[in-house]
């Protein structure tokens, strides 16, 4: 029966797994009838502004609120005074550390929060922000990660200097926060000693910020009279949010209702509880009035989740043939001066252990150091999982640098050292499983679309006459779908996720997820999962995420855990009510269980087709009298999903680039990306998140750094200084994909929308050296801005004619 | 504070008043007075476009235009775009060329490519992306953006002919 007209057709009306079937979410955008967060207007409620610190290490000595209180419409003005009283002047951050919600005596790094104005409405709260008046005392800052820890240093973080430990283990200095290491270093080690071949570049990760379009804000209203707070937020994760904000005020966590409505992109921006938010419900519960408070660009830039900023060393030991042996990663961390990057308590610097890529290396070592400067907290995963960007850009500038050593070509350097398909389950020497990839066929298949040959024959061309052409080759392995309990979590919280399903009656259907969807399309994807697991049609199975009232509790969206975690528990949960529906079949067609098989939408008895009954049909019966003894009524499941390991996405991709060495520009000519996220759920929507990935990862290639002065002035917070590529500049993207299961995910998908960024930005820089490979170049740092570039055309003497 | 001073215009074709401070900007007036949230605020300083409206037959961002100065204008937001629950041939585009994700910088667009195809009904690829290049996104890449300028585009003109 199988692929009759009739169950294709049936399939189709479904518009499930694989089908590009247009976003449900659209109809709300297209009408401008989206509701962010700005868009929250509750009765009576007012606006806050904060004044923040215009040094970047200094003591306050003083704070005068009078002026300021004095302007018409303001209210109230908050110092970090206001907040002791409520037990809110200091917050755990995320990454174990704590934070002065408002700036407790001094100040550690520019546009810190310092006070928050409350006034009638945002003209009058900037009016009172502009007057309050801070008396500083100017400190010496430290902006140079590589210099924190010397001896004598200033030191950042009074609060905490005495402390031998901040969550991660032994501190070595005032300004130092962790060491983190895996992997076997003397065993690494001893591959170096021995090795015919080592190299070693240093290769910086610069600062960068992940500016999605809308900034980040909330709006906190207290209820006096039940106790209840209600928070309407720009968050990623809003059950962790509902837990840190009880956990600060010892508000009970049921009366707490956190909600993220629509997010206009989040990257990674959007998970760490900023000082914001925590004043803001302050204010609430002060005023007994709804609070809001909206970021500025300016603010959005300068002071909530920057990203990066590893200083990188890079080391590889290899045989003649570039077989590589060991390797050895290190890097130096700057994470500001509060340690709020979010990261997994087991490991603080993340999946940065996932360095050794695709590759089989059978020794490897990594360590982090991570130390406080007088910059922005809030180190955030950008469009990445905990630092997976920074260590997949090290190992595949690496292996081009080990290639261009031995005069191997870089495509071949990849097939000699990838883990080979037989080889999954895969186990790295750091530690970690590779699920399932065919590495291989992946860059086969690219290099013969982009005829690969053919390009390296037209460079040696190009070269002869003096031009520059780079080709960049990038085969990235991911690790996404944050994740086993047992090595991930946040607070203590493991990192599982959730989903709630309820069918009607009338067979359509409601599923609350604990994930939250910043633009990624989840009402129309998971919609698709359940719609294929309980043969309902997608249209009408609808999506709830984000309010913490309603949906069970989840991690939230970051990391790309959506489809491996979320999507399991969608999954997982519909196959629970599918087990149950099949007992309810069984019971109103007389027959077995066993007797009965499942084809698209319905369960029929096995060789009597015609006798059947639908999903619709069971749905309506669950709700009756007529159900088997002793059955529950209904037709619910609730699925915690605790994945038994990460997924690894992978891909190939090639980009080449010309380069004009009289003006340092740089034209991206080409860029072919092929991915594989397993099982694909819908290619519109993965095809859409590719494009947006690549462009992300442009940008970090080729113009994205929060550049400072000496004194930790920020020299670039507008969207004037700091790179947004437009419609112009950005390049025409061709995608391609192959599939390869995870094994252990219920639909075998993996997640995806990391990987352009993570695989994207080394492809970039690889083109970008490999243009000057020939002239003995192995590194340049990013961003590759004109300018940087010319700089190297001219240290080469090529720059003139 | 200044005197607040009467401001009226003609918004998405129905004539409206707001009572504001001279300094007060157009987007400010537009979603906290008069209830029009589709366009957004991406950065105040005239560089995202999300605040993008149609003013008098040309593109402004609203982030940049006094609401003192629209005195008598005609201003077209997202919210005009639907007519009689018809869609227009650009919302359909977005939603078929899935030229959106998060949606932030959608009604920007949309206003924004509105003007585009009064004054060129058939652009070149190169075109569109030149008079998109005021519009950030951060979502989506452009790809689609273009592809559904494109297919407005070419409905538009097959309405026509
Ligand atoms: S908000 Fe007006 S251009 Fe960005
Ligand atoms: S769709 Fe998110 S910014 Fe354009």
């Amino acid at each position: 029966m199988a692929g009759s007209t009739d169950t294709i057709e049936r399939e189709k009306k479904l518009q499930g797994l694989g089908s590009s079937r247009l976003r449900k979410e659209d109809a709300r955008f297209i009408r401008g009838k989206g509701s962010y967060i700005d868009d929250i207007k509750l009765p009576g409620m007012l606006f806050g502004a904060m004044v923040r610190s215009p040094y970047a290490h200094a003591r306050i000595k003083s704070i005068n609120k009078a002026k300021a209180l004095a302007v018409p419409g303001v209210v109230a003005v908050l110092v970090a005074e206001d907040l002791k009283p409520v037990k809110l002047d200091w917050m755990p951050t995320l990454g174990s550390d704590v934070q002065a919600v408002l700036a407790d005596k001094k100040v550690c790094f520019q546009m810190q929060e310092v006070a928050m104005v409350i006034a009638s409405d945002r003209y009058s709260a900037a009016d009172g922000a502009d007057m309050v008046e801070v008396d500083y005392e100017e400190l010496p800052a430290i902006v140079d990660p590589h210099k924190s820890m010397a001896p004598g240093a200033p030191v950042i973080r009074e609060d905490i200097a005495g402390k031998d430990e901040v969550g991660h283990g032994k501190r070595t200095h005032p300004n130092h926060i962790f060491t983190w290491e895996a992997g076997d270093k003397a065993a690494t080690d001893a591959v170096f000693a021995g090795a015919a071949v080592t190299v070693r570049e240093e290769i910086l990760n610069p600062r960068v910020h992940p500016c999605p379009m809308e900034t980040c804000g909330c709006v906190a209203s207290f209820d006096k009279v039940t106790g209840q707070l209600t928070v309407y937020i720009t968050s990623q994760a809003p059950h962790l949010v509902r837990t840190v904000v009880a956990m600060l005020s010892g508000i009970p966590e049921s009366k707490i209702r956190i909600i993220g409505g629509d997010i206009g992109g989040g990257f990674g921006n959007k998970v760490p509880i900023y000082p914001g938010y925590v004043v803001a419900i302050v204010a609430s519960i002060v005023t007994g009035v709804p609070i809001k408070w909206i970021e500025s660009r300016i603010d959005n830039i300068s002071t909530t989740g920057f990203a990066r900023d590893y200083h990188g060393v890079g080391e590889l030991a290899a045989d003649k043939d570039g077989r590589i042996k060991a390797l050895r990663f290190t890097a130096l961390a700057d994470h500001g001066a509060f340690n709020s990057h979010v990261s997994a308590t087991k490991l603080p610097a993340g999946l940065f252990s996932i360095c050794t890529g695709s590759y089989d290396i059978p020794k490897a070592y990594c360590r982090v150091d991570a130390v406080y400067t007088n910059k922005a907290p809030g180190g955030v995963a950008y469009r990445c999982s905990l630092r997976v960007t920074e260590a997949v850009y090290l190992i595949e500038r690496m292996i081009d640098v080990l290639a261009q050593k031995l005069s191997i070509d870089k495509a071949e350097i990849r097939r000699r050292n990838f883990v080979s398909a037989d080889k999954f389950p895969y186990n790295t020497s750091l530690g970690w499983t590779i699920d399932s990839g065919n590495y291989q066929a992946a860059l086969e298949k690219v290099l013969k679309a982009v005829d690969y040959e053919g390009l390296r024959r037209e460079q040696v061309q190009k070269r002869a006459k003096g031009e520059l052409m780079g080709i960049g080759v990038c085969t990235f392995t991911e690790i996404v779908g944050a994740g086993p309990t047992k090595v991930c979590d946040i607070l203590g919280i493991g990192l599982f996720d959730s989903c709630d399903i309820r069918v009607n009656p009338t067979g359509s259907a409601i599923a609350r997820l604990g994930t939250m969807s910043q633009g990624q399309g989840h009402a129309t994807t998971y919609a698709q999962i359940i719609a294929t697991e309980l043969g309902l049609s997608s249209d009408e199975i609808q999506i709830e995420e984000g309010d913490t009232d309603k949906a069970p509790y989840g991690a939230g969206t970051w990391g790309s855990r959506s489809t491996p975690v979320g999507g399991a528990a969608a999954a997982m949960a519909a196959r629970k009510i599918r087990a149950k529906a099949q007992k309810i079949a069984a019971h109103l067609l007389e027959v077995g269980e066993g007797d009965l098989e499942w084809e698209v939408d319905r369960f029929k008895v096995k060789g009597n087709p015609a006798q059947a009954r639908t999903m619709k049909e069971i749905a309506m019966a669950a709700h009756t009298s007529n159900l088997p003894d002793g059955m529950e009524k209904g037709l619910d499941a609730t699925e915690y999903y605790d994945p038994p390991n990460m997924t690894f996405p992978f891909g190939a991709y090639v980009c080449v680039v010309d380069i004009d060495r009289f003006t340092g520009e740089t034209k991206v000519r080409r860029f072919y990306a092929l991915d594989d996220c397993g099982t694909r759920i819908n290619p519109m929507i993965i095809e859409g998140q590719i494009h947006g990935g690549l462009t992300e990862a442009f940008a970090v290639a080729f113009g994205q750094a929060i550049p400072f002065d000496e004194n930790g002035n920020h020299l670039g917070n507008s969207l004037m200084d700091y790179f947004l590529p437009t419609a112009v500049e950005t390049p025409h993207w061709e995608t391609d994909h192959t599939v390869t299961p995870s094994p252990h995910h219920p639909i075998g998908a993996k997640g995806v929308a990391e990987s352009p960024h993570v695989g994207g930005i080394p492809c970039f820089s690889n083109a970008v050296v490999d243009a000057f490979a020939h002239l003995g170049v192995t590194h340049m740092d990013m961003p590759h801005t004109a300018f940087r570039v010319w700089q190297q055309c001219k240290a080469l003497g090529i720059s003139t004619r | 504070m200044a005197k607040k001073q009467a401001v009226s215009f003609k918004l998405n074709g129905r004539q409206v008043e707001v009572l504001v401070e001279p300094r007060e900007l157009l987007i400010h007036s537009l979603r906290e007075k008069l209830q029009h949230t589709g366009p957004h605020i991406g950065c105040e300083t005239s560089h995202c476009g999300a605040c993008t409206v149609d003013l008098d037959g040309m593109s402004v961002k609203s982030c940049t235009v006094l609401t003192v100065q629209c005195q008598d204008a005609e201003v077209l937001t997202i919210e005009g775009f639907e007519q009689s629950g018809e869609l227009h041939a650009l919302q359909e585009g977005f939603t078929q060329e899935h030229g959106l994700q998060c949606g932030y910088c959608t009604p920007g667009m949309i206003t924004r490519a509105f003007r585009l195809l009064k004054e060129n009904p058939s652009p070149s690829e190169e075109e569109i992306r030149y008079w998109m290049a005021g519009n950030l996104c951060r979502c989506t890449g452009y790809q689609n953006i273009v592809k559904a300028v494109q297919y407005a585009a070419k409905k538009m003109s097959s309405a026509h002919t």
